[in-house]
């Protein structure tokens, strides 16, 4: 494995917000760590919480989201929607054993491009300060232990199986 | 889903945009590995991708190597999704079988590391590559234009956007806050670098919006709600009570003569350096000529309480105490928005002394006090009554300063030369200019600075520290003293002047922030509205069918300010004459087999697109509303809702393959 931890995070930007917020990052030429991966979306909106257990689920360290203030939505009222949403994806994440910095929601409008660089920076800092996450091999590590469970489970019943026969 | 097992055959193209992005992403290597990847028949690698050469290399590879699937690794969608869909159509494919990766704006240019930037549009692109296999082919919807014409505030901008669309046959609304149309360039004196007067030259255009047949000018007239999308906005405009019934108004003054208070009120036209009745024209050329009432400090209106002596001098009966706020609902199918500019406010900035020292001015004060229908009819005298002998005119207040504002106000310079020469010739009086640089680019100004060097004015090049009104010498006594650093000479200096004129920089209007909400559009980080591209869509929005124009984009002057609002007519009438606008298809549907329906997605769309079918019970998407911002998509518990181009399967492959590399 590498020597020094890198951080894989997934990010959801919205289009009209923060992936043109982004852009304005590049137009700039702000200099911002290379961890993130953006996936764009129409509108935060759209993000399905689903999207966030399956990045984690494949082996992201953290998700971020990105979309617009509040009363700034391009489709008036989608980022509130995401904002319900990730109140209660925040606990469900949490409550899973996934550390809070690794789940973020940041609204960045399109005027703020260096936003999206102290957003990202900082998000990398903190999670390479808590390490990586490593979901699919704790699944890996998981199914194995269910194995074993089961098995252990299966060879005390045919014990007793065996010893009222 | 429908499953045709066609054979994927993707191209794949990394552009180098020239070095923008091979001199960090090493893209012969990510050609290399994209080649290795499931479905690609052909990786390549450009120097100018959008190039015609480049669009012809894509049309060309899906005629012979019969591509179903293009991919291209370029700068940002927003810029160039466009160009490639184009091309992707030119070799005979939807254009829809596209997908673009951003490998300009969000990796090469803000990534150092080559290494990491390299591996992020590998990761990136093979999260593309996977994607595009799940795309489909899909056609653009058409909406049709309304050929009517919103245009919100009619200052220069406004004005001359309405008439060049109205020339060309066009219906306009042309909407103004104000009882008079005019905006700031109404209350110049001269104009640089011609030195023709603003009045002459602005109000034949005023008067020409007035009597055009195709212009609805509302003046006292606010816009409060907008609805719908490009070619179909419905759009609510307040009309203000003015007291006056508008239409047997003739502008008489008759009223204004009766009115039984003496001239107490402040008026705002004149920077407040004059005073005028509670029942006012702004100014004389005021277009449209009628009379105002201020309802806060009318008599009849405030107390109920008055002989009421301006109605009784009416003799067409014009005067309408009981007039209420009326709302209006038009339909237009494009927006100019020309709302102008606010100037910095001069208190902000107390060293400077606006608002202590009687003989401070800012620049507006001192366009109307060399005005020759100003308050003093051009007679250059100063608030305590004298004439001044050694004007100071400061630059970059509130412009170029960390403190207050970080811009250039691109005029100040200009107009300060302007001021210093009006001055000079109204009151003989010396004049010194206190500069940071000199900015004089455009046609004619460098030779306008050269002319005013000639003239013998002044120039101290030097950021002002203070002004101040502690004489040091007798020379200095009932003077106001400029301090300021020389930085040619090298050395502190106090110079002892009548009068201090502050060249106040350009702010964005106040509600900049409302109108913007309003309208769906965006502002910079400075508060100006963000024009779509700085370059190639300087006049566009981010929302389509709404442009903007004049200083409310950005510090501009006059012929600046005029070229933007005839290109953002121009766009409407480009939009108007087409007929009709191609919508991205990214709407959303719903699949009927699986959906239960559950209801969750109705109350969730903004639009109210979705409906109930109660006898299918399923739900209903009515495309033609639905504005694809996928947020019912997000949440429908039975993944049954589609949307076109962010279909669940293409993200969940994207999430997968970006991560696929750990």
């Amino acid at each position: 494995m590498s020597e020094q931890f890198e951080p894989r995070i997934v990010a959801f930007f919205c289009t009209w917000c923060t992936y043109t917020a982004a852009d304005l990052a590049g137009v700039s030429r702000l200099k911002y760590a290379p961890n993130i991966r953006v996936i764009r979306v129409m509108c935060s909106g759209r993000i399905d919480p689903q999207f966030i257990l399956e990045a984690f689920a494949h082996g992201a360290d953290g998700v971020l989201i990105g979309g617009c203030h509040p009363g700034d939505c391009h489709y008036i009222e989608g980022n509130y929607k995401c904002l319900r949403r990730a109140h209660l994806l925040k606990r469900v994440v949490q409550d899973m054993g996934i550390e809070k910095e690794r789940f973020r929601l940041e609204w960045i409008s399109a005027a703020e491009g260096d936003r999206v660089k102290t957003v990202v920076n900082d998000m990398v800092a903190q999670i390479k300060a808590i390490g990586p996450l490593r979901l699919p091999s704790r699944f890996k590590q998981w199914d194995a232990e269910m194995r074993e469970l089961e098995a252990t489970v299966n060879h005390t019943e045919e014990m007793t199986h065996a010893s009222q026969a | 889903m429908t499953e045709k097992k066609e054979e994927i055959r993707t191209g794949f193209y990394i552009c180098h945009c020239g070095h923008n992005i091979g001199s960090v992403v090493d893209c012969p290597a990510v050609v290399e590995y994209v080649k290795g990847l499931p479905g690609i028949a052909v990786s390549r690698d450009y120097k100018y991708m959008c190039s015609d050469p480049g669009q012809e290399l894509i049309a060309q590879d899906i005629r012979e190597q019969k591509l179903n699937r293009i991919v291209v690794a370029s700068c940002s969608p927003l810029l160039h999704e466009e160009t490639f869909r184009k091309a992707t159509s030119m070799g005979g494919l939807n254009p829809f079988y596209f997908q673009m990766v951003n490998i300009r704006e969000h990796d090469s240019w803000v990534h150092t590391d080559k290494n990491a930037a390299t591996e992020k549009a590998m990761d990136m692109a093979r999260a593309a590559v996977a994607r595009v296999r799940f795309h489909r082919a899909l056609e653009k919807k058409k909406a049709p234009i309304h050929p009517d014409v919103l245009i919100v505030g009619a200052g220069i901008a406004g004005i001359h956007a309405a008439l060049t669309l109205a020339n060309a046959g066009k219906k306009v609304y042309l909407v103004e806050r104000e009882p008079t149309i005019g905006g700031h360039m109404a209350m110049f004196d001269k104009t640089f670098p011609t030195l023709d007067c603003a009045a002459c030259i602005l109000t034949p255009k005023m008067s020409s919006v007035k009597n055009h047949p195709n212009i609805t000018m509302w003046t006292y007239s606010e816009v409060t709600s907008v609805d719908g999308y490009v070619g179909n906005f419905t759009i609510k405009v307040r009309h203000k009570p003015r007291y006056i019934i508008e239409d047997l108004c003739v502008g008489c003054m008759a009223c204004i003569d009766a009115c039984v208070f003496k001239q107490k009120f402040e008026d705002e036209f004149n920077q407040g350096l004059s005073k005028r009745k509670p029942v006012y024209i702004p100014f004389p050329q005021a277009t449209p000529q009628v009379v105002v009432i201020d309802p806060e400090q009318c008599l009849k209106l405030k107390t109920g309480k008055c002989k009421e002596s301006c109605a009784e001098a009416c003799d067409r009966k014009a005067i309408d105490f009981n007039q209420k706020e009326t709302i209006e609902e038009i339909k237009v199918g494009t927006v100019i928005i020309s709302t102008g500019f606010k100037s910095f406010d001069a208190k902000k900035l107390p060293q400077y002394g606006w608002g202590i020292y009687p003989n401070v001015y800012t620049a507006l004060e001192i366009e109307r006090l060399v005005n020759a229908s100003g308050p003093t009819g051009g007679d250059v005298v100063m608030r305590d009554g004298k004439h001044p002998k050694r004007i100071g005119i400061i630059h970059c207040v509130g412009s170029r300063d960390e403190s207050t504002n970080k811009w250039c106000s691109r005029v100040c310079c200009m107009y300060s030369l302007k001021l210093a020469h009006l001055l000079h010739e109204h009151s003989e009086a010396e004049i010194y200019n206190f500069y940071i640089d000199m900015r004089t680019p455009g046609k004619s100004y460098e030779e306008f600075y050269d002319r005013l060097l000639k003239e013998g004015v002044n120039f101290v090049r030097g950021r002002v520290a203070e002004i101040t009104d502690w004489a040091m010498n007798k020379d200095e006594e009932d003077h106001l003293v400029i301090r300021v650093e020389d930085t040619l000479a090298g050395f502190v200096r106090r110079i002892p002047v009548d009068m201090v004129v502050l060249a106040t920089g350009l702010e964005a209007r106040e509600d900049a922030q409302d109108v913007r909400r309003l309208f769906n559009i965006g502002c910079g980080g400075e508060g100006f509205f963000m024009e779509r591209h700085p370059k190639l869509a300087p006049v566009d929005t981010f929302t389509e069918g709404i442009f903007i124009a004049g200083a409310c984009q950005g510090p501009k002057d006059i012929p600046d300010t005029v070229a933007q609002a005839g290109a953002a007519a121009a766009q409407c009438l480009a939009l108007i004459d087409a007929g009709a606008i191609e919508l991205e298809p990214n709407t959303a549907f719903i699949d009927e087999q699986s959906c239960s329906g559950c209801k969750s997605c109705i109350s969730l769309c903004p639009y109210t697109a979705i409906t109930f079918d109660a006898v299918k019970k399923k739900a209903v998407i009515n495309e033609a509303l639905c504005k694809g911002c996928g947020t019912c998509v997000g949440a429908c518990p039975s993944s049954s809702i589609i949307q076109n181009l962010y279909e669940d399967d293409q993200i969940f492959t994207e999430i997968e393959e970006v991560l696929a590399h750990v």
